[in-house]
């Protein structure tokens, strides 16, 4: 291996790394504030991607009306509480959200040439589709088990994975798709071809961190992402309802999947099932910083996505394995080094 | 005791009752930890919950905040609530101090003070920063360690930050879940002068106690609890001289009364 071909292998590795840098940081919120193991990021990244494919080949995003099935139900399980409950606002905020928007947009989509708007728009659009599912399907599948053991919750993310990715065969058919780059531009770096699209990845992923950074440290909403991540029953007791942090961070969880996926559509030919493996080299790296760091989490997903490009260059019929081999040391280095930490009090 | 004179025991000095609780009781599986309780909190009292371990008195403060499921009525601020629910009595106007505190410990003291206004700010209230500079006011240790993560503060610090949190949200009814305990006697008899001090401020407050002379000595109204029933109410000075509570809860006469006078 000579200078040229490491550098290009290092460029894809840290393109890479960065999707699973952003996955891995959703994985590690998700699992702080709601314990779910969120096996079906994957699954966001891919129908991110694939529902602006569709988009762009000039049909109707069939995912528009799983947002429109979700939402009924949604629908009629709150607004039917609130109604209940006599809170009649509450139930016209839920039908607003859950009912209304979905039909709006499907309606907007049918009418629209979508094929012919510019990239930026049918991207808004694509966001605006797939990201209510996350706290929809929370709500849905997860907010009436939310005291269950890690465990049952895991089982659920795992049917639901399946689901989606069921769904997704449905929905995108069995060919991959290719979407073209946000920016025909290159750059020449010395012997280095670095191409828009790494550079749209790298400085998207970079302004996504510091955007959650901030939200974190200087919002409340963060804030009280925080707390509930840090002691449940007392955010409880401020009044952070379980079922509140819940939706948000599955808001933000599947932003940052459709968003990824979005990115790296240019880049990767996307399958219905493709996130999948996506979705599971961001948990090697959510491993890596135990579930727990986000730092260590990103510089796992870095350390991810080198090991994956250089393992391609070397042994490409085992970089799937040798990515996931990695886990196995880990692991053991955690169980090792890591003391049960009393609870407080 | 009898129930002739439970009856005329009644908390009768609560005008405008904040809260009123009717007949509720919890049980754990098979098993009843609160068994028809009623109690009533008046406008501006401090009333007290005093009993043994275990008697059911944190399991009675979580019903009543709807942490717990229950049978029962729960009145508060005038209006029923059918199933207490946490985020709801939260946003009307009731906190609970929980026994442990319930801290944000790897967050700072001010961010765990500012998210005490969740509620408030998410009802498009705001006015959180000058609730703020009151509980500074209140708690001036609070202000030195703003920056400090909560976990590493003392006992007594903590118990200041759990209650100074629980202001933020400008409480109606603030419901205090042994606040003394575990702390050392000089920080007890602060604790007492805060809960006097907030009273003072149009505080209601509803107080459960082991340490029942110092809870005694503070509050209007008490009402003795036991085995998940209350066994006895009553105006707290009555109380404080009833043989039946000096035997069982007060021990030998006035030898610690020193130590928590104010």
């Amino acid at each position: 291996m000579d200078m040229s071909i490491a550098l290009i292998l290092g460029q894809d590795g840290i393109t890479n790394g960065a999707i699973y840098a952003l996955l891995a940081l959703a994985l590690v919120l998700v699992f702080a504030v709601t314990r779910v193991i969120f096996i079906q990021q994957g699954e966001f990244v891919a129908y991110g991607a694939l529902t602006l494919a569709m988009m762009q080949s000039g049909a109707l995003p069939a995912t528009v009306w799983l947002l429109v099935v979700m939402g009924v139900l949604v629908t009629a399980l709150d607004g039917a509480k609130a109604l209940k409950a006599g809170q009649g606002r509450r139930a016209a905020a839920v039908a607003g959200w859950n009912l209304a928007y979905p039909l709006a947009l499907a309606g907007l989509l049918s009418v629209l040439p979508a094929n012919t708007l510019p990239l930026a728009l049918q991207v808004i659009l694509t966001l605006a589709i797939v990201v209510p599912m996350g706290p929809m399907m929370y709500r849905l599948m997860y907010q009436p088990i939310a005291s269950a053991p890690v465990l049952i919750l895991l089982i659920v993310s795992v049917a639901l994975h399946i689901t989606m990715v069921g769904l997704g065969l449905l929905f995108f058919g069995a060919e991959g798709q290719r979407t073209p780059a946000f920016s025909d531009a290159s750059f020449e770096l010395g012997p280095l071809m670095v191409t828009g699209q790494t550079i749209w990845v790298l400085v998207v992923s970079v302004l996504l961190i510091v955007a959650l950074y901030q939200f974190f440290e200087r919002t409340l909403y963060g804030k009280a992402l925080r707390a509930t991540a840090i002691n449940r029953v007392g955010a409880q007791l401020m009044g952070i309802s379980p079922a509140l942090a819940g939706k948000l961070t599955f808001f933000l969880a599947a932003f940052i999947g459709a968003l990824s996926g979005v990115l790296i559509a240019p880049i990767t030919t996307i399958y219905y099932d493709t996130g999948f493996l996506i979705g599971l080299k961001g948990f090697v790296a959510a491993i890596i910083g135990g579930l727990a760091s986000y730092p260590l989490a990103a510089l796992g997903a870095l350390v991810v996505g080198l090991l994956e490009a250089f393992a391609s260059f070397w042994a490409s019929a085992y970089k799937e394995v040798i990515v996931f081999t990695l886990i196995i040391p880990v692991l053991l280095w955690r169980s090792l080094t890591s003391r049960h930490v009393e609870e407080e009090e | 005791m009898t129930q002739q004179t439970q009856a005329a025991a009644s908390n009768a000095n609560a005008k405008n009752p904040v809260l009123e609780v009717k007949d509720l009781s919890v049980s754990y599986g098979k098993v009843e930890a609160l068994t028809n309780a009623s109690i009533t909190v008046g406008e501006g009292q401090i009333v007290t919950v005093i009993g043994p371990n275990g008697a059911g008195k944190t399991t009675m403060l979580s019903a009543i905040m709807g942490v717990l499921g229950s049978k029962g009525q729960v009145a508060f601020d005038g209006s029923l609530e059918v199933v207490p629910e946490v985020e709801r009595m939260v946003a009307r106007g009731m906190n609970l101090v929980p026994e442990k505190r319930e801290l944000f410990g790897e967050m700072s003291v001010e961010d765990n003070l500012i998210l005490g206004a969740f509620q408030r700010y998410r009802m498009g209230k705001r006015g959180h920063v000058q609730t703020l500079e009151e509980v500074y006011a209140l708690f001036p240790r609070l202000k030195e360690r703003r920056d400090q993560h909560a976990g590493t503060m003392s006992g007594g610090e903590r118990q200041m930050l759990a209650v100074g949190r629980a202001l933020m949200a400008k409480p109606k009814l603030l419901m205090l879940d042994e606040p003394s305990l575990g702390l050392a006697p000089l920080i007890v008899r602060e604790i007492f002068r805060i809960i006097g001090e907030l009273r003072r401020r149009g505080v209601s407050i509803l107080l459960v106690e082991q340490n029942a002379r110092a809870a005694l000595q503070v509050a209007d109204y008490a009402y003795v609890l036991e085995t998940g029933q209350i066994a006895m109410q009553g105006p707290a000075h009555e109380l404080a001289d009833d043989p039946r509570v000096i035997e069982a809860y007060l021990g030998f006469g006035g030898k610690h009364q020193a130590m928590l006078s104010t």
